[in-house]
């Protein structure tokens, strides 16, 4: 059985109080909910490597955002997408030049749900650092505080997975698992160094099955799905208490959940079951916060109409099921009947494993869809694992789609992306080559593997 | 036209369940012009022929005439294979995994180990079975998980057709823990996994001869139980994954020749391929661990099947429990075929990828010509498919077994059907079925 790492959770950070006119000069501002501003603390001190003019000619380019084009060329400098075009898009002097010829361009993935760092390899206990599983609702946590940039995982996410962009979330034991972070997968000495500047928080919440057992098992609440529910609303109370009032005192965890209510920390939301997402899309009216997305959301296509009604994103995995009692009815057409709705499917992973593929699993998604009568084009596929994922993690503005003055995250596979037969090339993140598969040493070693078996190798 | 292929894939499923609503028998048939795939390692065959005749392969290749009188189906446009062997699972000894009642993977508080038989528990009705069968898994191997001992018990060959008689073989073998997880289970030390092992063969071997143990730790049935290992007749197949663990396993057959040891795992097995391909000891490997998950994983790589294959290591890929599912397979053949495009990296031909999810397993099950292979006289598991089986998009279309088509239907396409459309009609959605 896997550990509840996996039982999908998800939940959101705290927010620091909005206290900028207190009288404690340490009390940081409210508004300071995204991950890389200079006056947050613990902020992002991400620096883009450097990368050369360069100018991918001749592949097949997939942009994230529903499009491609054939014979493309994509240009990008300076850390950015300078621009995405056809073959007669002029390369302009100094650009080296990368033939792409049968092989193909996509943004950089992003995997809107990893534990990497929080629940490193190797996973001894030592390791596990993923959930604050001493209180149902951890509101204060941040998951940021237990990521160990040395994971391996970041290094094989980025050569075999092409992923450039992730969020890390605290597991799924608790209701409120606390906040999460949003990292560049660059190797860093510091989790700052990988922190995505400008990214939010999101809070992590989870329904269902794993807060009840892990609580319940200890004879404290919640110990039922209805006791679940009595904990979330008692704290979303308490919070709105607290949103109202001045927020001179420092409470980490209502600080987080006033930032929810102010809009400015996205929720992910571990939920299975349909009725279950039914009840928590009313206790976010209740209460006054919008639910991003629900994580795993198996049974999804049960609802996607609500779904699309109530604008929340599905993060799902293609074909799991069966591995807990909430996962029974999982289906592999989940994705494709979600979209087929009209409304909004990511490709998650969740696992160490599952990061490397989720080209390939979108890939099957979309084929058990099509075998049902749902054609869903392989482009807007592609963005089930790049800009809809940007979407749901706030960063789309700034990356997720291949567009002229976004990050230049970019994958160059060496064949089409929803083929088992592909595998990425080159990575790019922010313009810098960060793994190159013809290039024994331009992949990333942690400190971890040095002097190890294997150190190097392809993995 | 949505609607309309939907409603033939439903009627296709309706049409091969009614095909099996009476005593199931196996058809003849032959199928043309189809990419066959024989399971052997070949490369696949362009307009090939496929024909079974009472249950079992009566030609497959090319040039191979389709005899008169037998019904042809028409494989243009498709690939034939032979079912896929998976093995190394927990089909049919779960419902859902986290739900301990439906559980019999294993048995921690059990007083009995190497005596636990999978072979009486088997559900054939399992989802698990349906779902795999429907991804083109025709034969497994079904082995219990670790419970308070470094002997798991005794596995068993199944097939996955939809009848109350799974079991093909059981108590094909006994499954050992001798790594990392051995010696939590023997007390804490490696060491004391060796000694637990020579300890149950010596206690095995005495039963044998004298037919009674003295001094005893193993209870009878346990020790009964391990007389065929101890005679060779029963394969042990020993979990470790560390290249020095494998060593030390390959060097049981000086002090215990008659072993007829194979290695589950084997993550470092490139390592040491070389001295595994001189054991002649086979190797059922997990496809594409490439994570240092644990210390004796150090030096793991994708490329561990792909380098034991070229060193003449026979290798296959398992390890399909709970999640990682039996349908799989293909998809992770798959990804080792990629890596032959990759510079460093090791690979298999499609051929041989291919094999390491049909064939191999199949051989080292001692199935060898039985299953996981078109040839003539082996049985009639074929799987029609809509494409290359080793790619993502592809799927099965039609499935047999020893020549009987088979249902694909299962809880997940019954609730596919239900939700095509998510909002009731005008009655709710529990009277749509």
């Amino acid at each position: 059985m896997k550990p509840i790492r996996y039982l999908p959770f998800l939940l959101g950070a705290a927010m620091l109080a909005a206290c900028s006119s207190g009288g404690g000069g340490e009390v940081r501002s409210a508004s300071s909910t995204r991950a890389g501003q200079g006056d947050a603390p613990y902020a992002s001190t991400y620096r883009a490597y450097p990368g050369v003019p360069t100018a991918l000619v001749g592949a097949t380019v997939y942009d994230g955002a529903g499009g491609y084009i054939l014979n493309g060329t994509v240009l990008f400098a300076e850390g950015k997408v300078v621009a995405v075009g056809n073959a007669s898009l002029a390369i302009p002097a100094g650009y080296t030049r990368i033939d792409g010829s049968g092989k193909f361009v996509t943004p950089g993935v992003i995997d809107i749900h990893s534990h990497l760092g929080d629940y490193p390899t190797p996973s001894v206990d030592a390791h596990e650092d993923g959930n604050e599983m001493t209180n149902p609702a951890t509101p204060e946590v941040w998951a940021e505080h237990s990521v160990w940039p040395q994971d391996p995982g970041f290094t094989r996410a980025l050569a075999n997975g092409g992923v450039t962009s992730l969020q890390i979330l605290p597991g799924s034991a608790n209701l409120m698992g606390g906040r999460s972070v949003t990292l560049k997968n660059v190797p860093g000495r510091t989790v700052q160094q990988m922190k995505f500047p400008g990214a939010p928080y999101s809070l992590k919440m989870a329904c269902g099955e794993n807060p009840k057992r892990v609580y319940g098992s200890l004879g404290r609440a919640p110990s039922t799905r209805m006791g679940n529910f009595a904990a979330n609303r008692a704290k979303w109370f308490e919070a709105q208490e607290y949103a109202r009032g001045d927020r001179k005192e420092r409470d980490l965890g209502m600080e987080t959940l006033a930032g929810v209510l102010d809009g400015d920390i996205l929720v992910q939301n571990h939920c299975y079951r349909a009725d279950e997402m039914a009840l928590v899309l009313d206790m976010a009216k209740e209460v006054g916060y919008k639910v991003t997305a629900f994580h795993h959301a198996v049974e999804s296509y049960k609802i996607a109409d609500l779904l699309r009604e109530a604008d929340v994103c599905s993060a799902v995995w293609a074909d799991w099921y069966g591995f807990k009692m909430e996962a029974y009815d999982g289906i592999p057409e989940n994705a494709a009947l979600i979209a087929s709705a009209g409304a909004c499917v990511i490709i998650h992973s969740d696992d160490e494993n599952g990061i490397q593929r989720l080209n390939q699993e979108a890939a099957k998604a979309q084929a058990d869809g099509r075998r049902m009568g749902i054609d869903i084009p392989d482009a807007q596929v592609i963005g089930w694992f790049t800009l809809n994922a940007a979407k749901a993690m706030g960063i789309d503005d700034v990356t997720g789609s291949l567009a002229a003055g976004k990050m230049a995250d970019v994958v160059l596979w060496n064949g089409n992306p929803l083929s088992v037969y592909s595998r990425p090339e080159k990575v790019w993140i922010d313009g810098a080559l960060l793994f190159d598969a013809l290039d024994p040493k331009r992949r990333p070693v942690s400190d971890f593997e040095l002097g190890q078996p294997g150190e190097g190798d392809v993995k | 036209m949505k609607r309309a292929s939907f409603l033939a894939t439903a009627l296709l499923g309706a049409c091969a369940a009614l095909a099996i609503a009476g005593p199931a028998s196996a058809q003849d048939f032959a199928i043309t012009n189809a990419t066959v795939a024989l399971g052997d390692g070949s490369d696949p065959i362009p307009g090939g022929t496929v024909v079974v005749r009472g249950g079992k392969v009566a030609a497959a290749g090319a040039n191979v005439p389709a005899p008169a009188g037998v019904p042809v189906i028409d494989g243009t446009g498709k690939w034939v294979s032979p079912g896929l062997f998976a093995t190394l699972t927990d089909l049919g000894l779960y419902d859902v995994d986290a739900v301990g009642q439906s559980r019999d993977i294993s048995a921690s508080r059990s007083p009995f180990s190497a005596a636990l038989d999978v072979a009486p528990a088997i559900n054939p009705l399992s989802q698990h079975i349906k779902v795999s069968r429907a991804g083109g898994v025709t034969r497994a191997t079904v082995a219990p998980r670790s419970g308070n001992s470094i002997f798991s018990g005794q596995g068993a060959v199944i097939d996955l057709d939809a009848d109350h008689a799974p079991v093909v073989k059981a108590r094909a073998f006994q499954y050992v823990e001798l790594g990392e997880a051995g010696g939590a289970l023997a007390g804490g030390s490696r060491t004391a996994a060796y000694v637990q092992l020579k300890n149950a063969l010596a206690e095995a071997a005495d039963l044998a001869a004298r037919g009674r143990n003295d001094d005893v730790l193993l209870n009878r049935p346990d020790a009964a139980a391990l007389i065929p290992v101890v005679n060779g007749q029963q394969p042990l197949y020993v979990h470790v994954e560390r290249s020095a663990d494998i060593l030390s396993v390959l060097a049981l057959k000086q002090e215990y020749p008659r072993l007829d040891l194979i290695i589950a795992g084997a993550s470092e097995g490139w390592m040491v391929a070389p001295q595994i391909a001189a054991a002649r000891v086979p190797v059922i490997a997990v496809a594409l661990n490439d994570l240092p998950a644990q210390f004796e994983l150090l030096g793991t790589t994708q490329s561990n099947v792909g380098r034991m294959a070229k060193a003449g290591v026979k290798v296959a890929i398992g390890h399909f429990y709970g999640m990682n599912q039996p349908r799989y397979a293909p998809q992770q053949a798959g990804n080792l075929v990629a890596l032959g495009k990759l510079p460093g990296a090791s690979g298999l031909t499609w051929g041989q990828a291919f094999a390491a999810i049909t064939s191999i397993p199949a051989e080292i099950s001692g199935m060898g010509g039985r299953y996981g292979v078109l040839k003539q006289g082996a049985a009639g598991d074929v799987v029609i498919w809509d494409g290359d089986p080793l790619e993502i998009s592809s799927a099965p279309l039609r499935v047999f077994i020893d020549g009987v088509e088979q249902p694909l239907d299962n809880h997940q396409t019954r609730l596919r059907d239900r939700y095509g459309t998510p909002a009731e009609g005008d009655l709710p959605k529990a009277y749509d079925w």
